[in-house]
């Protein structure tokens, strides 16, 4: 945190946190914080014509961890396509080199967030055997404060508690593992789904039984979500749904979606949602196979609208060359066998497995397009701002670099024609979506609500993220955009929020004019949820460890203190 | 035509990055333009006249520009790489990427060239009168995209890695070559005028393979079809014809498997 005082005068300040929307004003900032005011020596950033919001918070991305790793080792042609890695100005000005371009290397990943304005990041799936790797990684990843969610949905304990139905102990295994994983909270990648893989099997039913553990991916994520509001965690059940990426999936996407309906949140973060579901994408497909594969936004959205204890994130289609990697195993293997690029498998014991393979959305392939559109439709047909964020599911959709794209085809309809006329299967692509009958253009304030307030407040960090009220952390991005007279051309937009005009860190100036000027002060962020000691549970981790069941010692499961060196930690009793 | 003659003045402490010395980045250029030309020595920045001693203006267009380098470039990469026409000439040996990702123009070294040369080029000629070393018109290191298109031809011999993930173009070899030609290829023809030791067409799916001297050890997915007379570089041979890999996937064609295909000298 930076001492000192500064202030960012007479920018348009879009806070929807305070319902502020484009009035002229001041941002004060003091030791790291916003205040009030300051003293007249402050140091003055003039912000006059710009646009002020709050450091980007982004919810869901793959940005540290053995499986971004293994994308990394795999492909060593995405750093070559990244181009150049020594000619920009961080390296001129004796910053580290940078590399990749859907797989960045953790500087640049750092580098980029900070140049778009982004002051926070969730790693989206930390599998918990490797958490200390995850941490080294998240430190070395410079200015970005982050924060991990371990992955529970297809964990032995967690399947075996789930089972008895015992919801106390789920909870109380839950909350050792984020202490000693340095974990944020309840991730949970196609449940059961990711077990059964370790058999060669997959759970695409919601009521499909795992192999051995006999629980069904219905049972995983209510089961979860019980628990989560037991524990009243900061952040929801955060959920890869079952079927990803297949034709007709939007139904059981839906049935997925209404496992909520009966459960109530409990916590003192001032979070409503009891189930954040990422990537609603990769899940709003109709059709009975590739041939006739169409959009179901509106279906799915419909029910999103009306239903307040949901939040959902888009993962956007960016049609560019990626790289996929999830927790999900089953399906990279799936993905691999139809698209025939390399594969990477991996399995972590007891808890959970990961694949990675390249893919390329071609703007000239029909699918990829339709994809494209069902992305945006999702944001367009969204009622609720605030529940609904922008994401690429970095890399999966595309890479987090292409954020200021996504928001400028949705604030502008001339930017998403552009691209629905340049596809060759531009006919049949039209058939099956909506994009093209949609006029809507998101606002600046709407733009807000899904990269700083919605998923601050879902993560149950609105208290420090997201917003500009004094108190709340001094992360502040300037744009160059002129609120009162926004650009005719859209690539305008998106060239704003690429690379902001300034960008305000922990209270210090770590970007100008678009470069990175300061490794700024990074922190990580975790959950320390405080319970009595559960005997029964401590039975089973300790026999888990002794009797062989896990291959590693228990002394050298937990991340160490000196892994996570700038840790802010969000500790609480557990109210029973 | 113009021609823009470098004499090597220098020989760089590390690897000297000769990126700029194409046709297209000479293009429209003075001698002394030239010379600014950037280059990376190790991570420093510095200029082709750093190196080389430069004479003589470039002509309008990469078309229109000779290249010729008047010694040895042993510790200069990239000469050539990602050129779109015009010449450069070589006299003596080169480093790493010569031609590499090449599009069009030619491209000859008189001496011996290093590695990855002519990587994923698209088109164009590169002629060495030496030896190269490995990964000629190979993918590039995790890319399943190689050579598109161009000719290669190396008067000595190869090395290992030769047209790895191949789609279309010619590499010669006139000499021999060791292991691994046309692994994973899926187009493209490789032509192999001596020996090779092994690893033939691994995980080919389509494409052709001529071997004129032995392979020591051939592939097990490899399975003679018939004995044909093959034009080869001009001239006629009475070939043994095999298909394969018979392990890998294969597209169809008018209804008939489309298998990748090697040729050796006839059995006696
Ligand atoms: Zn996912
Ligand atoms: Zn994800």
């Amino acid at each position: 945190m930076a001492q000192g005082e500064l202030i960012i005068k007479g920018g348009f300040i879009v806070d929807p946190t305070r319902k502020i929307n484009g009035d002229v004003g001041d941002v004060a900032i003091k030791d790291g914080k916003i205040v009030e005011k300051v003293s007249s020596s402050a140091k003055v950033i003039d912000a006059k014509g710009k646009v002020v919001m709050a450091g980007g918070v982004d919810v869901h991305a793959h940005v540290a961890g053995p499986k971004v790793n293994a994308g990394r080792l795999m492909r060593p042609e995405d750093k070559l396509r990244a181009g150049t890695c020594r000619s920009n100005m961080a390296q001129k000005n004796g910053y580290r080199m940078e590399s990749g371009f859907s797989i960045p290397s953790t500087f640049k990943t750092g580098y980029e967030y900070a140049r778009m304005g982004y002051a926070f990041v969730m790693e989206a799936a930390m599998p918990p055997l490797l958490a200390p790797h995850t941490h080294e990684e998240i430190h070395d990843t410079p200015i970005i404060d982050e924060a991990a969610l371990p992955v529970f949905g297809n964990n032995w304990f967690v399947m075996d508690y789930i089972r008895k139905g015992e919801v106390e102990n789920t909870a109380a295994y839950i909350a050792w593992l984020l202490k000693v994983t340095k974990g944020y909270g309840v991730k949970v990648v196609n449940p059961g789904g990711t077990a059964a893989w370790a058999w060669g099997l997959n759970c695409l039913g919601l009521n499909d039984r795992v192999p051995y553990f006999e629980v069904t991916p219905a049972e995983i994520m209510t089961g979860l979500m019980e628990a989560n509001e037991y524990l009243g965690l900061p952040h929801s059940m955060h959920v890869h749904q079952n079927d990803l990426g297949n034709p007709g999936n939007y139904a059981i996407t839906i049935d997925s979606l209404k496992l909520a309906e009966g459960i109530k949140t409990k916590n003192k973060f001032g979070r409503e949602q009891v189930m954040h579901s990422t990537h609603l994408q990769f899940h709003s497909y109709g059709g009975e196979g590739w041939g006739t594969f169409c959009s179901k936004a509106k279906e799915v959205m419909d029910y999103v609208n009306k239903t307040k204890n949901i939040t959902i994130d888009l993962g956007c289609v960016t049609l560019d060359e990626t790289t996929t990697m999830t927790a999900d195993g089953p399906f990279e293997h799936h993905l691999h066998g139809l698209n025939h690029l390399k594969w990477t498998n991996v399995d972590v014991e007891m808890e959970t497995a990961a694949g990675v393979v390249p893919y390329v959305y071609d703007p000239n392939i029909k699918v990829c397009d339709i994809q494209w559109a069902i992305g945006l439709e999702l944001a367009l047909y969204a009622k609720d701002m605030d529940r609904t964020f922008i994401t690429t599911d970095h890399p999966n959709a595309g890479p987090f670099t292409r954020y200021p794209r996504v928001i400028k085809w949705l604030m502008s309809k001339q930017a998403r024609d552009a691209v629905l006329n340049s596809f060759k299967h531009k006919d049949k692509v039209l058939d099956a979506i909506s994009l093209h009958t949609i006029k809507r253009e998101l606002s600046l304030f709407e733009i807000a609500q899904m990269t700083r307030a919605g998923p601050a407040k879902c993560l149950g960090l609105g208290a420090y993220y997201g917003g500009l009220a004094p108190g709340m952390l001094g992360d502040v991005a300037i744009y160059d955009l002129n609120f009162k007279d926004m650009p005719r051309d859209p690539e305008k937009i998106e060239a704003a929020f690429q690379r902001a005009a300034c960008f305000v860190k922990s209270g210090e100036i770590v970007v100008k004019d678009g470069e990175v000027v300061s490794n700024g002060h990074k922190k990580t962020v975790w959950v320390n949820a405080k319970m009595p000691e559960n005997p029964q549970v401590t039975r089973d981790v300790t026999q888990a460890f002794t009797k062989g069941t896990y291959t590693m010692d228990i002394r050298n499961y937990p991340v160490r203190d000196y892994l996570a060196p700038h840790p802010f930690v969000i500790e609480y009793d557990v109210e029973a | 035509m113009a021609t823009v003659t470098l004499k090597p003045i220098k020989t760089p402490e590390l690897i000297f990055e000769g990126y700029s010395i194409t046709p297209d980045n000479f293009a429209g250029k003075t001698a002394a333009q030239i010379a600014d030309l950037p280059g990376h020595e190790g991570k420093i920045l510095m200029r082709l006249g750093d190196f080389f001693e430069i004479s003589g203006n470039a002509g309008e267009t990469a078309a229109d520009t000779n290249i010729v380098i008047t010694g040895d470039c042993s510790r200069v990469k990239y000469i050539g790489a990602r050129m779109t026409a015009g010449t450069v000439t070589v006299n003596g040996n080169a480093d790493m990427y010569v031609g590499g990702w090449m599009k069009g123009g030619k491209v000859h070294i008189k001496g011996n060239m290093d590695s990855f040369c002519g990587i994923q080029m698209e088109g164009g000629e590169l002629i060495c009168d030496g030896d190269a070393k490995n990964h000629v018109g190979c993918a590039y290191r995790g890319d399943w995209r190689g050579m598109k298109g161009g000719t290669i031809r190396i008067r000595g011999s190869a090395g290992n890695d030769i047209g790895t993930f191949m789609l279309g173009g010619t590499i010669i070899i006139e000499k021999d070559a060791f292991i691994h030609v046309s692994t994973h290829a899926e187009g493209g023809t490789v032509i192999i005028k001596g020996d090779v030791e092994g690893r033939v067409g691994g995980q080919m799916v389509k494409g052709d393979m001529y071997v004129l001297g032995k392979i020591k050890f051939m592939m097990p997915g490899y399975q003679k079809v018939d004995t044909v007379e093959k034009e080869v570089d001009g001239v006629t041979y009475k070939l043994d014809h095999y298909i394969g890999d018979l392990g890998e996937r294969h597209g169809k064609s008018k209804g008939q498997i489309v298998y990748a295909n090697l040729y050796v000298p006839a059995a006696a």
